[in-house]
């Protein structure tokens, strides 16, 4: 128990609350990372899910690769694209992308498929182009279900953003990288409870969208 | 008119459900397709607006193959209404109805107030306009389902058992109030059922199917009935019950029409 009540004593010192290795700082570098990956992996998935749930093509890919990408371990593919590309930022932003596309293809393609045919049907009957049936019928009903794919990605790259530390970059993965060197544990006691609460917080934030989402209908 | 020419529909997994059809049917007025599930109702209605393209044959509108006009236009140009409404969840009541209009580029304003002027022709309490399809009885989204079918004013209007799953109070209803539309609108319009006493009521003409879309006989309800071209259409418009064969008996002097069972049917005027 003491860990934690050192932990949270180390959260609130002031000390560390401003300052290239404060909390702000590191929570937006860490924010910054996320967004990046999810915009990424968002343009990749998200049409391509998109597209098979539309046209109902290549399922069966989409099934394979999302469980194909889910198995890939994040630290070491990390770790081999630092050996192919070197340091910087674009092993962990790949790592984190390959780790988001799996449940953004599978929202965006299951929310589709989730869509009654007969609505569908309907919409095209009455002289809607396959645009319009995509944009004004399937991705607003499919939206719950694409949301809940945005919903996961954003929390499992909250959570594994972490990694960026290994290889000296920033975010809130520091506090366990450079606690663990010195075994300053209640530094890393705080990080993990500021990964905790800001993975929460921003579940939270999906979760009211949802609900405002479901009250529309 | 709308005429079919020896079309034919084999789908891609083999399944033949029509063929080969032809048929004319007369503009401002009503045909009704009826015959049992999976003869090939649904398949012949949908080839008018290219939901369905025929496998060989051809589809004519006023004598322009269909096949010549493009698909999302053609639909446009043409009313739809089908079971279950098949109206959009996620839009209003009004915005449901506005569709084709907005479709066919009508302004948002222009096209909700036609929209709202739909519902009132179908008869809809202006206050559920606001409402989304969900919140409205089966019989009320079907009537949605008829204003948006008539919105656009199209020539055309294709009907797919609009009225079968709902009670048969509101489908009474509904069917009155069709009679009356038609009556004002003038417009063509094929309808599918698989009931004979709606085909009757509704029809003008009225085309017997058989299994894979072959025709067993095109009339008048009262040309079927006097009479029906083999025992397949006996049966089915129920000439080989005793419901439709009646006599006159005299009560109290007045001439009262009994079915062959002696259940009253009315009075001769
Ligand atoms: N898209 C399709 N693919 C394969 N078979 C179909 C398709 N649509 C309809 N059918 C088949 O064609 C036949 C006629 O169907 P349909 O026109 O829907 O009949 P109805 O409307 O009279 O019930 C049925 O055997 C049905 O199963
Ligand atoms: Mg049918």
């Amino acid at each position: 128990m003491s860990g934690i009540s050192e932990g949270i004593s180390w959260l609130t010192d002031s000390a560390h609350w401003h300052g290239d290795d404060g909390f702000p700082h590191r929570i937006a570098q860490h924010l910054g990372y996320t967004s990046l990956t999810v915009v990424i992996a968002s343009a990749i998935a998200i049409p391509l899910g998109l597209w098979i749930g539309h046209t109902g093509r290549l399922r069966g890919l989409a099934i394979a690769l999302t469980g194909a990408l889910r198995a890939l371990p994040t630290l070491g593919l990390l770790t081999l694209v630092v050996i192919w590309r070197g340091i910087g930022l674009t092993p962990p932003i790949v790592a984190l992308v390959v780790l988001a596309i799996p449940p953004l293809l599978a929202g965006a393609y299951a929310g589709l498929e989730s869509v009654d045919r007969a609505t569908i049907d309907a919409a095209r009957a009455i002289g809607m182009n396959e645009w319009q049936v995509l944009g004004k019928v399937e991705v607003p009903l499919a939206l719950p279900l694409i949301i809940g794919g945005l919903r996961a990605a954003v929390l499992q790259v909250v959570a594994t953003a972490t990694v960026a530390a290994y290889i000296g970059l920033g975010g809130l993965g520091r506090y366990l990288i450079d606690g663990l060197a010195v075994r300053d544990y209640p530094q890393m006691v705080a990080g993990s409870i500021v990964i905790v609460v800001l993975a929460l917080v921003l579940d939270g934030i999906f979760a009211v969208v949802q609900r405002a989402l479901s009250i529309q209908r | 008119m709308i005429e079919y020419r020896s079309v034919a529909k084999t789908f891609p997994d083999g399944t033949e459900a029509v063929h080969d059809f032809s048929l004319v049917l007369p503009s401002r007025s009503t045909t009704v397709l009826v015959g049992s599930s999976g003869c090939g109702k649904t398949t012949l209605l949908r080839m008018v607006n290219r939901m369905v393209d025929p496998s060989s044959g051809q589809v004519l509108i006023d004598d322009a193959d269909v096949a010549s006009r493009n698909p999302v236009e053609l639909r446009r140009s043409i009313g739809y209404v089908m079971q279950h409404s098949g109206l959009l969840p996620h839009r209003k009541v009004v915005d449901n109805v506005a569709t084709p209009l907005r479709l066919g580029g009508v302004g948002r304003r222009d096209a909700r107030s036609r929209a709202l002027a739909a519902l009132e022709t179908v008869g809809l309490d202006p206050t559920l306009a606001d409402r989304y399809p969900g919140q409205l009885s089966g019989g009320q989204q079907q009537r949605v389902g008829v204003a948006r079918g008539l919105v656009a004013d199209p020539n055309v209007l294709l009907m797919d058992e609009p009225f079968g799953a709902v009670d048969p109070i509101v489908r009474a209803e509904l069917q009155q109030e069709l009679l009356h539309l038609q009556r004002d609108l003038g417009k063509t319009i094929v309808f599918v059922t698989h009931d004979i006493e709606e085909a009757f009521l509704l029809g003008d003409q009225v085309v017997i199917l058989r299994k894979g879309g072959e025709i067993a006989q095109v009339g008048t309800p009262a040309q079927i009935l006097a009479d029906p071209a083999d025992e397949f259409v006996r049966s089915f418009v129920g000439l080989d019950r005793g419901r439709r064969t009646l006599r006159i008996q005299e009560v109290d002097g007045k001439r009262v029409v009994v079915d062959a069972d002696g259940r009253a049917a009315g009075v001769l005027a």
